[in-house]
């Protein structure tokens, strides 16, 4: 193993008014500058645990967990962000640990605010540097050239695809050291799918990346680590190439053949 | 076949409503003829209001009860709008569901009110106060702009609140993601996601506020006098014609229906520049 960027430990977590938990007692690494991909039948809770690890869950209240979700900094400092209770710490972990969504969410302004939206949130008011920056991340997510010419118009103009590597330029741009993908292409057509993959491999030189997806080829194409979950637990967590091709458990390779799911 | 028929129906409501505008507009205009041949554009900045002995003629000038109306309208407009933001930004991302709840259901049965109470509970409670605390007569232009602001909030802030829930929460999510505090994510996604319904709700508002009778019947004093401090009483467009009409012929007559077609057409532009303003910036974003 290398080095560990994050780690959840022995977690559970149960939503409020449930009966049951929807994570049981998880232990999973992130690995440094490798792509984790978590894959299992709907309702497993690969949602559920992404948004544990940038307490995006905590916008509602009421949830309940239980063990560690360590974030190792880049100073070698651990820190288990479960215990964060403030607005302050809250934005720290969110530009450490940025979020993708299914569906692309670009904000009702224009294409160069969304990407320099995060970077004057955190505190960047120099109109040089923000400019540097916006296309430094545009071209990190390989649409500056679609764009250059039209960074005052509306992100809402935008493709679909478009709008999701904007999406992903926008979390780019803060430098994160984690990156969350919750089905990323999943509301995309295959060209823009295409993109999306390519361009998600090409982060990894800079980001660590988790991805959530009902895809099996885009798992096996995409990433190295793959997990397998079901009903709220960790089946199988191994090198991408041994989930595939040599699982341990009977239930992951039923899963990853199709049987059911 | 119902798809056309409903096709019809809609054209024909739609074609009606703008027939009745043009109606409107053109019976207005007949009967405010005698008083704009008279007066001409003059009428706007005549302050007086006099008829003759002989109830035949006079002087009728509509300055006061437009500057009282506007007036009255701006003071209600510049209280609510910031009221009406702050609840709705309170219930939608401030308080608990449990907190929200009963808030809402208070607030919408607030507009239900008819505007006659809001207009004696003015006069008997709120005037005196009023009076207490900045001088003054007690009814008068602030007295009726704080009142009509009171009767326009509860509207204001429920079309606000729900334009606000209209925002997915999966976009708040994402200015969370970023790393933005609530305030932030309040007013750079809620705010421009909710622009549309914010600012309908202010045109509606105004609307009632210009053309609102009973309540400022009350409270404005009715008095043609133009008011030299905030607290004097004065009169408005709707309280005037309310007041007078019964009575009036001829020359006055005419006069009152010149300034209901002013009134009509001073909403008329606020309204549609409002609309205009909010369909060009829409057109943009
Ligand atoms: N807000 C919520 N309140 C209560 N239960 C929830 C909530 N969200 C999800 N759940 C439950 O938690 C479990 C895990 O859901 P989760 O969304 O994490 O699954 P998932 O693996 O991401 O599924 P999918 O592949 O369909 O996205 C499910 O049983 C679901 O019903
Ligand atoms: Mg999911």
């Amino acid at each position: 193993m290398e080095n560990v960027v994050m780690e959840v430990k022995d977690f559970s977590f149960v939503y409020p008014g449930a009966e049951k938990p929807s994570l049981k007692k998880i232990t999973l690494p992130v690995e440094e500058n490798k792509i984790t991909a978590m894959i299992g039948p709907s309702g497993c809770g690969k949602s559920t645990l992404l948004r544990s690890m940038n307490r995006i869950h905590d916008l509602y209240p009421g949830n309940t967990y239980e063990g560690e979700i360590n974030l190792y900094h880049r100073d070698g400092t651990k820190e288990n962000i479960l215990k964060l209770k403030k607005e302050n710490d809250f934005i720290r972990l969110r530009q450490e640990v940025g979020m993708i969504f299914q569906k692309p969410t670009p904000f009702p302004m224009s294409i160069f605010d969304n990407v320099a939206y995060g970077l004057r949130l955190a505190g960047i008011k120099n109109k040089s540097e923000l400019q540097d920056r916006v296309e430094a991340a545009l071209k990190g997510a390989a649409i500056w050239k679609e764009t250059k010419d039209r960074l005052g118009e509306s992100a809402l103009g935008m493709s679909g695809g478009q709008q999701q590597r904007l999406c992903i330029a926008r979390a780019v741009a803060l430098k994160p050291r984690v990156l969350l993908f919750d089905e990323p292409t999943s509301a995309l057509d295959p060209i823009s799918t295409g993109a999306i993959e390519e361009l998600i491999s090409e982060l990894k030189s800079e980001v660590s990346v988790v991805i959530v997806t009902h895809n099996m080829q885009q798992a096996s194409r995409l990433s190295d680590y793959t997990a397998f979950m079901y009903l709220g637990e960790l089946i199988e967590y191994d090198k991408t190439e041994t989930i595939f091709l040599n699982p341990s458990e009977k239930l992951t390779e039923d899963y990853i053949t199709g049987r059911f799911g | 076949m119902g798809g056309k028929l409903f096709r019809n129906f809609s054209f024909f409501s739609a074609t009606l409503s703008f027939f009745l505008l043009l109606g409107i507009f053109a019976v207005l205009f007949h009967y405010a003829q005698d008083a704009i041949h008279t007066f001409g554009i003059d009428f706007l900045w005549t302050d007086t209001w006099e008829a003759d002995e002989d109830d035949e003629g006079g002087v009728f000038g509509g300055l006061i009860p437009i500057v009282g109306t506007l007036l009255s309208t701006l003071i209600a407009m510049l209280i609510a709008t910031p009221m009406a933001m702050g609840i709705a930004i309170f219930l939608t991302e401030i308080a608990s569901e449990k907190v929200a709840k009963p808030v809402s259901i208070a607030i919408e049965l607030l507009a239900a009110i008819p505007s006659i109470i809001y207009g004696m509970w003015g006069l008997f409670y709120f005037a005196p106060i009023v009076q207490k605390t900045v001088g003054g007569d007690g009814v008068g232009l602030l007295t009726a702009g704080i009142v009509l602001a009171i009767m326009i909030i509860p509207f204001m802030a429920s079309i606000t609140r729900d334009s606000m829930n209209t925002t997915p929460a999966v976009l708040k999510e994402s200015a969370y993601a970023m790393g933005a505090t609530k305030f932030e994510v309040i007013k750079d996604v809620i705010m421009p996601y909710a622009k549309g319904g914010i600012i309908g709700s202010i045109i509606l508002a105004l609307g009632r506020a210009l053309g609102e009778t009973m309540a400022v019947a009350f409270l404005i004093g009715s008095v043609m006098q133009l008011p030299k401090r905030i607290t004097d009483p004065t009169t408005s467009i709707p309280v005037l014609l309310a007041n007078n009409f019964a009575e009036a012929e001829g020359l006055e007559l005419s006069s009152m229906y010149y300034l209901a077609l002013i009134l009509f057409v001073v909403s008329f532009i606020i309204i549609s520049t409002a609309k205009f303003y909010f369909f060009g910036r829409k057109a943009k974003a």
